[in-house]
C-alpha cells in the first residue's frame, strides 16, 4: 500500500477480513485476512475461482451472509470511514440498498417469481425514502426505462422476461437508491456474450452517471480488462496479487496468476490444447501450510511450503504474494 | 427493434393483473371433473344461502300428522319423526355444516401457516420446538383429539369449529415450513435481504406467496374433512346439539329408524357425501393446476 494512500480516508477499505464457515463440525475458512480498498467511482475487481471466497467477501461487506453457519472472525470493512461491522443492526439496514447495494450472480432465481418486476424495483425505493406509493411507482418505471426496459412492463412478472432483461431489472433494482458502492456479483455469468457486452455497457454508463464505486466479482479476465482499474486475484480465501490493471495484465508476478492467463487460449495461434493449471483448489477446510498454492506451483521451494507468506512489492510496484518473485520473473522473461 | 418491443408490451398491458389466479382458473377449466366440482358446490353454497326463499317449511316446523313418510309431493325427501320436512333441515343444515367446514379450514389454515412460517424461516432450535409441539398434538388420534377438545370446551356451533381447527394445524403447518425451507434458500430472498427487507416483510411478502400454493390444495381438501368430522361429532352427541339441523345431528337422530324409514337417513347422507364429492374433486384439479411443473 503506497504511503500517499495510506493518508487519505479510502472510500471502502477492508481490513484483514476472515470469515469461516461451520458445516458438520467441519470449520471451513472461507476468507482469511483479507485487505482491499477502493476509491470514489473507481471498480475493483476481484478475480479468483469458483469457491475462492469472492462472495463471501461481498455478502460480509452486506453482513447478509446466513445467521447459522457462518461467522465473521475478524477484521474490519471502512465506509467513508465508518466501520460496518459496529454498527447496529438498524443502522446497518439504512445501508443495505441505499448505500451499498448488490447485483447477484444468477438472474433467473434473484427475482421473486410472484411479484411484478415493476413492484419488485418499487419496493427498494419505499424502503429508503418516504413518500407515496405513486412516487415509488413513478421512480420504478424511471428506473425500468432507465436501463432500457419500457415503462409499460410494469405490471409484467419475471417469467415473461428473457435472461438478460431480467438482469437489467436486477441492475435497476440495484441502483433504484443510487448508491455510492455496488457489489457486482458476476454480473455476466449467466449471460450469453452478446448480451454480457450490452449488461457490462449498461453498468459501466449508469456508474459514470451517478459516480458510483464498484466491486466487481468474476471470473473472466476479459469482462475485468474492458471494466476495471485495479483488480485482486484472490485463491483460497487469500488475496495473492493486487495492483492495477496494467500491472497485472503486463506483468503478473503470481505463478497462479501466470497461470490465469496462461489457460485463456489464444485467438491467434493454432492451439491443440488448452493450459489449465494442474492440479485442483484445496479443500478450504483443509488448507496447505505456508503458500496455499504450493502444491500446485511449478516454483514451489521447500520454503513455500511453512511459515506465512507476506505480500511483497515487485519490481513495477504492485503487490504480489509469492517468496519466488525474482525466480518466476526469470523463467517467465 | 425497440418499437416491436413496446408494442408487444402494450398489447400484454391490458392482461396485466391477470395474473395467477386468472392462469389457475384457465388450468381448472381444462379439468372437467374439476369444473363440475366446482360447481356444485358454488351452487350448495348459493341453495344454502337462500334457504329462507326455498325451503319450503320452517325446519322446526313439527306436523304430529305426518311422522316419517316417505318423500312425497308436499315433502320431497320426506319427514322426520317429529314431521319436521327434511328437506327444509337439509337446506338449513347445509348452513351450519358447509360454515363449519369452511371456518374451522380458515382457522387452522392462517394459524397453522403463521406457525409454519416462522418455523420455516428461522429453522434451528426454534424449528425444533415448534414441530416438537405440533408432533405432540399429531401423536394424538385426529378424532380422538377433537372429542377431547370439544368435550373439554363443550358443544355447540363456535366450540366444536374450534376443536377442529387444532385438528387440522399441524398439517397446515408442516406444509408451509416444508415448502418455505425449500423457498428459503433462493437467491432472491438474499437479494431482499440485500436491498433491507426486514425478516417480517421477506416472509410475508416474499416467502409465503412463493409457497403456500400446497397449503391451498390442502385446505380444499381439507374443508371436505372438517365437515365430515364435525358430523361425526354431532353423530356421537359432541358437535352441535338438536334441534340444530346439523346433517351429522340429523343422521345421528335418525339413525334408530333407519330399518323403518331408510330416508331419514339417506338424505343428509347424501348431502355430506355430495360435498364432499365436489370438494374432493375441487382439490385434484386445484393440485393439478397450481403443480409448477405441469405450468404450460
Amino acid at each position: 500500500m503506497s504511503e500517499q494512500k495510506m493518508e487519505t480516508e479510502p472510500f471502502l477499505q477492508i481490513e484483514d477480513l476472515a470469515v469461516e464457515y461451520y458445516s458438520d463440525g467441519k470449520v471451513i475458512s472461507a476468507v482469511n485476512g483479507v485487505s482491499l480498498r477502493l476509491e470514489k467511482g473507481k471498480t475493483l475487481g476481484l478475480v479468483g475461482e469458483t469457491g475462492a471466497g469472492k462472495t463471501t467477501i461481498a455478502k460480509s461487506i452486506l453482513r447478509i451472509l446466513p445467521d447459522v453457519g457462518a461467522k465473521i472472525t475478524g477484521g474490519e470493512v471502512k465506509l467513508e470511514g465508518k466501520d460496518l461491522f459496529k454498527l447496529s443492526e438498524v443502522e446497518m439496514r439504512k445501508i443495505r440498498g441505499n448505500n451499498i447495494s448488490m447485483i447477484f450472480q444468477d438472474p433467473m432465481t434473484a427475482l421473486n417469481p410472484v411479484q411484478t418486476v415493476g413492484d419488485q424495483i418499487a419496493e427498494v425505493v419505499r424502503l429508503h425514502s418516504k413518500g407515496e406509493k405513486h412516487d415509488f411507482v413513478k421512480r420504478a418505471e424511471e428506473m425500468l426505462e432507465m436501463v432500457g426496459i419500457p415503462a409499460e412492463r410494469y405490471h409484467e412478472y419475471p417469467h415473461q422476461f428473457s435472461g438478460g432483461m431480467k438482469q437489467r431489472v436486477v441492475i435497476a433494482i440495484a441502483l433504484a437508491c443510487n448508491p455510492d458502492l455496488l457489489l457486482a456479483d458476476e454480473p455476466t455469468t449467466a449471460l450469453d456474450v452478446t448480451i454480457q457486452a450490452q449488461v457490462l455497457d449498461l453498468i459501466a454508463d449508469l456508474r459514470k452517471k451517478y459516480n458510483t464505486a464498484m466491486l466487481l466479482i468474476t471470473h473472466d479476465m476479459g469482462v475485468v480488462a474492458q471494466t476495471c482499474d485495479d483488480v485482486a486475484v484472490i485463491y483460497a480465501g487469500k488475496i495473492i496479487e493486487y495492483g492495477s490493471k496494467e500491472q497485472i495484465f503486463d506483468h503478473p508476478a503470481h505463478p497462479y496468476t501466470i497461470g490465469l492467463f496462461g489457460a485463456i487460449p489464444s485467438m491467434s495461434g493454432d492451439e491443440e490444447w488448452l493450459h489449465p493449471i494442474d492440479g485442483l483448489p484445496p479443500e478450504p477446510f483443509n488448507l496447505p501450510k505456508g503458500c496455499t498454492f504450493h502444491p500446485r506451483c511449478p516454483y514451489a521451494t521447500e520454503a513455500c511450503r511453512g511459515g506465512t507468506i507476506d505480500m511483497r512489492r515487485t519490481a513495477d510496484g504492485h503487490q504480489c504474494r509469492c517468496i519466488n518473485i525474482d525466480t518466476v520473473k526469470k523463467q517467465e522473461g | 427493434m425497440m418499437v416491436s418491443v413496446t408494442n408487444a408490451a402494450v398489447s400484454a398491458a391490458p392482461r396485466k393483473k391477470q395474473s395467477e389466479f386468472m392462469r389457475v382458473m384457465r388450468q381448472m377449466r381444462k379439468n372437467k371433473l374439476a369444473m363440475l366440482g366446482l360447481i356444485i358446490f358454488i351452487a350448495e353454497l348459493i341453495i344454502v344461502l337462500l334457504a329462507p326463499f326455498i325451503s319450503p317449511y320452517d325446519y322446526t316446523a313439527m306436523d304430529p300428522i305426518a311422522i316419517r313418510q316417505g318423500p312425497s309431493l308436499q315433502h320431497w325427501f320426506g319427514t322426520d319423526d317429529l314431521g319436521r320436512d327434511i328437506f327444509s333441515r337439509i337446506l338449513y343444515g347445509g348452513r351450519y355444516s358447509i360454515t363449519m367446514g369452511l371456518f374451522s379450514v380458515a382457522i387452522s389454515t392462517t394459524v397453522g401457516m403463521s406457525i409454519g412460517a416462522v418455523a420455516g424461516y428461522f429453522g434451528g432450535q426454534v424449528d425444533n420446538i415448534i414441530m416438537r409441539l405440533l408432533d405432540i398434538i399429531q401423536s394424538l388420534p385426529a378424532m380422538l383429539l377433537t372429542i377431547v377438545i370439544s368435550a373439554v370446551l363443550g358443544s355447540g356451533y363456535g366450540n366444536t369449529i374450534l376443536a377442529l381447527s387444532v385438528n387440522g394445524l399441524p398439517a397446515a403447518a408442516r406444509m408451509l415450513r416444508a415448502q418455505m425451507m425449500r423457498e428459503r434458500d433462493n437467491e432472491y430472498i438474499e437479494a431482499a435481504q440485500s436491498i433491507n427487507c426486514s425478516k417480517f416483510r421477506i416472509i410475508v411478502s416474499h416467502l409465503i406467496p412463493n409457497s403456500f400454493s400446497p397449503n391451498i390444495v390442502q385446505a380444499t381438501m381439507g374443508v371436505a374433512n372438517m365437515i365430515v368430522m364435525a358430523a361425526s361429532l354431532s353423530f356421537i352427541g359432541l358437535g352441535v346439539q338438536p334441534p340444530t339441523p346439523e346433517w351429522g345431528a340429523m343422521l345421528s337422530g335418525a339413525r334408530q329408524f333407519i330399518r323403518q324409514s331408510p330416508h331419514m337417513v339417506i338424505f343428509p347422507g347424501l348431502a355430506i357425501a355430495i360435498t364432499i364429492l365436489a370438494l374432493n374433486l375441487m382439490g385434484d384439479g386445484l393440485r393439478d393446476a397450481l403443480d409448477p411443473k405441469l405450468k404450460r
